[in-house]
């Protein structure tokens, strides 16, 4: 099934006509040499990659698997995910670094972590210690590490009853809030309990995302699958699954069952069906009359910048829309394409300047929008661009948290 | 089913026309959606409004021309749209241009005389209404030439274009430039991007100056920026203290791409919604109305409810119409109704590759009001409409916007609703 899958991919570049639009919105390819482009290394280098031969090229370790190629491609080529097995091809061939293996495992990291969390976090504040640790296994000194919040989410979750109500969701609420932002999870849960739903929260892993991101699919395939096998059983009486963390839900949705052949697996077929973005199902909510509109003013000045996979939903920008229903707030959409870190890319040694110097057009436009604050979709984009421009940022949910008072 | 998203017009394509209606549209209140596979076809065209070019003969005023072509071509788009919507239709794109996120960019020219401007090698093309950036490229004027090629840009060559050109009778030249450029070869958005840079441009006049010869004008691949190209423009106009204009290279087309971010501004000044990458795959139906679309999205599809479609989803090239194996050419996203495909026996295809081709004059069945034949709120804009020759006319570009405007025009009488503002 995953080569029938992956010959599926692999056909859809007989449609690339080249016409080089994937180019003028690749984010990297613009800043950096080492990366020729989504075109070149996909629909082109494709046809010369051959099964356990050695790969004829070896730059599309510099894709940083942003998606937007695929996402533009006014044919259908799924050129990203071609880039994605491509990338993985490389890394099989090269070795994956033990860098590779350690950061791209956030409950590991988070488990370790959250007990020792002020001192995890000043040593990720040390200078030296940073160096130490760009040098021994290559973690960029500058790069954007989140600081544990010293408790998880779910220690919250386990106390927490939410009221009984009609409708239910299942809340998936990825790593990201588990072991750094549970308060942006605590946010998410009182928005939807305000609006009507009740939220049921199963105890649940990682999706796996930055292993599939630095080609480790084994390992991811077991990762997105015991999730799903964590959250399917929750959700059979018809509850929907929202998350609020933009890449770990399109991972559920679309990628694991693309990149890593996973299309026939039922759980996490059912999984993918039912998972929605928070913004994208409270748009449909008010869609339907079903939103609350009991908000106080927020005078505030937010621009918003919407994630490479945020935008892989092919959802529009649901957020902005609920934005705009927020009174007082100004809200400026920023249409820069990405903030550079794409997961786990920029935190890398070799990778860091490339992955400043794609956001960089992103971090000018903030700058210059003189907004109070940035929202964003995605908690590595938000540390991101903390790190680059200083500006506060905030997932968009954080801010109907605060017009509704809660 | 999922739940819904509901609509006033749901919009299919971004390209000019769909963006346009779109546009236009939520500009008169009305909840307007774009849904689109990818970006349209604005990323690969030269940028500049093309009216009326050919009719067979060069046409030298459209507003003149067009009478007596849409009369001699009653199922011409033009004829659907009428004469007195192109101009309005230009108006307002120039007009929006202006309010665009390119500061100081502008559109000159109208239906009364065209420019007649040099492609990238050389041949003069009518254009209505081009970008500032390229209206001193005129080949009826008698200021010789200079063609400046960059040698990263290997889609650009300075001496062939400046050999065609001096073919229309005025005096030209090419020189080609080294420009430092992060790859051997780079193309037309890179070297745009670099262009941004004031201090880019001012080392480039300087090399350029000691190049150029008394009194010539400067002609340079389209690559004066993307976000300010108004700036990058006028301000090698006055380093070198001469003309200075841009010819539109082979994709990726930069002024198309300012034309794509200007009319998507436009689409978002006025609360129009753009989602991307969701390909429409299927529609629910009542009698002769179109419900609702389904939309491709990850994790399953995606319904909109829409009172009204526009259907802006571009010929074969990008897939909206495909002929079969069996000779049939069918609209791929609602199955529509398709007209003005060669029947049995006539001729398909010709092996003049800009000649008369049949084949491509078939587009979707429309009325009058560019409604698709069987479904009473589905309207039609562009290249998807049939009976144009846009290669043989010049046409492509006035096309698209005018049927772009009228498509929300028609939507905004049937509803009601206020006059743009």
């Amino acid at each position: 099934m995953t080569e029938v899958l992956h010959e599926l991919l692999r056909g859809s570049l007989d449609h690339c006509v080249k016409c080089t639009i994937c180019e003028t919105a690749c984010p990297v390819s613009n800043v950096t040499p080492l990366f020729p482009g989504p075109k070149y290394v996909g629909p082109q280098a494709e046809r010369y990659r051959v099964d356990d031969e050695p790969s004829v090229e070896w730059s599309v370790d510099y894709c940083s698997g942003c998606g937007i190629c695929t996402q533009v491609c006014p044919q259908g080529v799924k050129i990203a995910e071609i880039n994605a097995l491509a990338r993985q091809r490389v890394k099989q061939q090269r070795g994956v670094p033990l860098r590779d293996r350690v950061i791209t495992r956030p409950t590991v990291l988070g488990r370790v972590g959250t007990p020792v969390a002020r001192l995890a976090n000043a040593s990720l504040r040390s200078r030296p210690l940073r160096t130490v640790m760009e040098r021994v296994i290559g973690v960029h000194r500058d790069a954007p590490v989140p600081q544990f919040a010293g408790r998880t989410f779910r220690s919250w979750a386990r106390r927490h009853e939410s009221p009984r109500r009609v409708r239910k969701v299942i809340y998936f609420h990825g790593c990201g809030t588990e072991y750094y932002e549970p308060d942006v999870g605590e946010k998410t849960v009182a928005v939807l309990e305000h609006n009507g739903f009740q939220v049921e929260i199963p105890k649940q892993g990682c999706c796996g995302l930055p292993l599939q991101s630095n080609g480790l699919f084994d390992d991811a395939r077991k990762y997105v699958l015991r999730l799903a096998r964590a959250l399917a059983p929750h959700a059979r009486d018809g509850a929907l699954i929202v998350g609020n963390a933009t890449s770990c839900t399109l991972m559920l949705k679309r990628e694991a069952r693309e990149i890593l052949g996973l299309a026939a697996d039922p759980d996490l077929k059912f999984v993918s069906e039912r998972t929605y973005d928070v913004c994208e199902l409270l748009l449909e909510q008010h869609d339907r009359g079903e939103l609350k509109t009991d908000m106080r003013p927020v005078e505030e000045t937010v621009a918003y910048h919407a994630p490479c996979q945020q935008q892989g939903h092919w959802i529009g920008k649901p957020a902005l829309d609920l934005l705009a229903l927020v009174p007082g707030l100004e809200v400026q959409e920023l249409d820069a394409r990405c903030c550079g870190i794409a997961g786990t890319y920029g935190l890398k040694r070799e990778k860091y300047d490339i992955a400043m110097a794609t956001g960089a057009d992103l971090f000018r436009q903030i700058r210059d929008s003189r907004a109070d604050l940035v929202a964003c979709d995605s908690e590595t984009c938000r540390w991101q661009i903390e790190h680059a421009t200083e500006a506060p940022s905030v997932h968009p949910i954080e801010l109907l948290h605060r017009a509704y008072g809660l | 089913m999922r739940p819904t998203l509901h609509y006033d017009a749901v919009v299919v394509g971004a390209g000019v026309a769909g963006l346009t209606a779109a546009a236009r549209l939520a500009e008169s209140g009305a909840r307007a959606c774009v849904l689109a596979k990818g970006v349209g076809s604005t990323h690969l065209a030269a940028g500049t409004v093309d009216v009326l070019g050919y009719d067979p003969d060069r046409v030298e005023a459209p507003a003149d021309a067009l009478p007596a072509f849409v009369a001699a071509r009653p199922e011409h788009p033009y004829a659907l749209v009428g004469v007195e919507s192109i101009g309005a239709a230009l108006e307002w794109f120039a007009e929006r241009i202006e309010r665009g996120p390119q500061p100081g960019y502008r559109y000159v020219g109208s239906l009364e005389r065209n420019h007649l401007l040099p492609t990238a090698v050389g041949a003069a093309r009518p254009s209505a209404l081009v970008p500032e950036t390229m209206a001193a490229g005129d080949v009826r004027a008698a200021q010789p030439v200079c063609a400046v090629g960059l040698r990263p840009l290997r889609d650009f060559h300075a001496s062939l274009c400046a050999a065609n050109i001096a073919r229309s009778g005025v005096e030209a030249r090419g020189v080609e430039l080294p420009f430092e450029a992060d790859r051997p070869d780079e193309n037309a958005l890179g070297l745009a991007r670099r262009f941004e840079d004031p201090a880019v441009r001012r080392a480039f006049a300087e090399r350029l100056r000691a190049q150029l010869r008394e009194g010539e004008r400067v002609a340079l691949p389209a690559v004066l920026g993307v976000r300010d190209p108004h700036a990058a423009w006028s301000d090698l106009e006055s380093l070198l203290g001469r003309p200075v204009f841009e010819i539109p290279t082979p994709p990726p087309s930069v002024p198309g791409m300012r034309v794509f971010e200007a009319l998507r501004a436009a689409v978002r000044a006025a609360g129009g919604r753009i989602v991307m990458g969701a390909e429409v795959v299927g529609a629910e139906r009542e009698g002769d109305r179109v419900t609702a679309l389904h939309a491709h999205t990850s994790g399953r599809d995606t319904t909109y409810a829409a009172r009204w479609v526009v259907l802006a989803t571009g010929g074969f090239a990008s897939g909206a119409l495909a002929l079969g194996s069996d000779w049939v050419v069918r609209e791929s996203v609602l199955g529509l109704p398709v007209r003005g495909a060669p029947g049995p026996g006539e001729p398909r295809f010709s092996a003049d590759y800009f000649g008369d081709q049949p084949m491509a004059r078939a587009g979707i069945a429309v009325d009058g009001a560019q409604r698709a034949e069987g479904s009473e709120n589905v309207l039609v804009a562009g290249a998807a409409l049939p009976g144009a020759e846009p290669w043989r006319e010049g046409s492509g570009e006035g096309i698209s916007l005018a049927s772009g405007h009228r498509a929300a025009e028609v939507v905004r009488a049937e509803e009601g609703l206020a006059a743009a503002a």
